[in-house]
């Protein structure tokens, strides 16, 4: 459970391995603050929805889990989306009413998490690792406990992902960039190169 | 069908394609366009089904859009297009199975992709159906040139084929040229896109 926890930080990373929740990634890392909101919004919200899902797909979607002799996984798309658009809905509202200052410098990007891929990519990255077997897979999920694990993981990276892009950009307004490179251009190569150096995690395992 | 192709309708098609592309100067969609291009083949099949899924739920969203509560127009859309994605994926799975697994998450993933729900809301809430359709099918075709620009230099360069083909020859081979497997990697694909990105703002900047 550890090692799936570590793992999902460094070497599966929502942002340098899969590239999921690019957009906002990008549109939101001009400054330190709002980027660390966002990724805390992010974290929090995969932490609900990843066991949510992971219930689902134990006791509804998968093979002879609802009804003996029925898989009903195709229909996972539209419930994941539904499960997510809701509880980011709710995720809303909560603090809305109870940390209002919280819900102010989140504004748009609270509603906005429920299409970021990062949630739906971590819900389908579930879906497949529950299929894997626990014994031979450190990736495998088995239990509830490795979902949450695996969700509190993937938002961490996810966190300080953005944060670290959101740092080097805070600096690089300050350097001569070529006049077409700048802005989105020279972003990518910097991912890019954030994404090399994370790539040198590649072999850990705990 | 005169009116059919006009000229604004024409616009609508062409924009996408180069001076509004949604990858190069609207960054939406980034994630999937990354993920799926280390080969030809699954960038084009990728491309497509956005390009069909786009396309579809633009038609659908348009002539449902007087219907829709404006509260909860989100869900409406996600759900039109969680069920386009749903036949889409299955569809690939019954006739491009290798196809379907190389590109695993992704499929499933086009659900969030920025490009749907950004042309639903800025263009399909309100327009008639066949513009709609028109722009759907030029945003995707924008979003599957640069997955094919993307895919074509990543498999060149990382496996010196094209769609499985070899095309650098044996005698290069022969005489010390390697492949680069750095572009195999997630890494390069970001860098590609930003070089791609740089190359055509400085075309469009001469332009005007």
């Amino acid at each position: 459970m550890i090692s799936l926890f570590v793992r999902s930080i460094f070497v599966d990373n929502m942002i340098f391995a899969f590239f999921l929740g690019m957009c906002s990634y990008l549109a939101v890392s001009k400054t330190v603050k709002t980027s660390l909101g966002l990724g805390v919004a992010v974290t929090f919200v995969l932490l609900i929805t990843v066991p949510v899902d992971y219930a689902l797909q134990m006791y509804v979607l998968g093979p002879n889990a609802l009804v003996e002799g029925v898989d009903l996984t195709f229909l996972a798309f539209i419930l994941f989306i539904a499960v997510i658009a809701g509880i980011v809905q709710l995720v809303e509202m909560i603090v809305e009413r109870f940390s209002p200052s919280l819900y102010a410098a989140l504004g748009i990007f609270l509603p906005l998490i429920a299409v970021n891929c990062a949630i739906m990519g971590a819900s389908l990255f579930m879906q497949q690792r529950v299929q894997m077997d626990p014994e031979t897979s450190s990736q495998a999920i088995g239990s509830f406990g490795d979902a949450i694990a695996y969700a509190l993981g993937s938002g961490i990276g996810w966190l300080l992902a953005i944060v670290g892009l959101a740092a080097i950009r805070e600096k690089m307004a300050y350097t001569d960039v070529p006049k077409p490179l700048q802005g989105l251009g020279i972003t990518f190569i910097t991912v890019g190169l954030m994404a090399m150096a994370f790539m040198c995690f590649s072999g850990l395992n705990i | 069908m005169g009116k059919l192709f006009s000229k604004e309708n024409c616009e609508v098609f062409s924009n996408p394609l180069n001076l509004n592309n949604p990858i190069a100067v609207q960054v939406l969609g980034i994630c999937s366009a990354l993920a799926v291009t280390s080969q030809l083949e699954p960038a084009i099949v990728m491309g497509l089904s956005v390009t069909v899924i786009t396309a579809f739920s633009n038609v659908i969203i348009s002539l449902i859009r007087k219907t829709i509560p404006n509260r909860i127009r989100i869900i409406v859309q996600l759900v039109v297009v969680a069920a386009l994605v749903t036949i889409v994926s299955q569809i690939l799975k019954a006739f491009a199975y290798d196809v379907s697994v190389q590109l695993s998450v992704y499929v499933g993933l086009i659900i969030t992709n920025c490009i749907l729900m950004g042309r639903l809301e800025a263009f399909a809430m309100m327009n008639g159906p066949w513009e709609s359709f028109l722009d759907g099918i030029g945003n995707g075709l924008g979003y599957a040139l640069i997955l094919v620009i993307v895919g074509f230099v990543r498999e060149l360069l990382g496996f010196g084929t094209l769609l499985g083909f070899q095309i650098v020859p044996d005698f290069c081979y022969e005489h010390g040229y390697m492949n680069n497997g750095m572009m195999t990697m997630p890494a390069m694909s970001l860098i590609i896109v930003g070089c791609v990105i740089w190359a055509h703002r400085s075309i469009n900047k001469e332009e005007k």
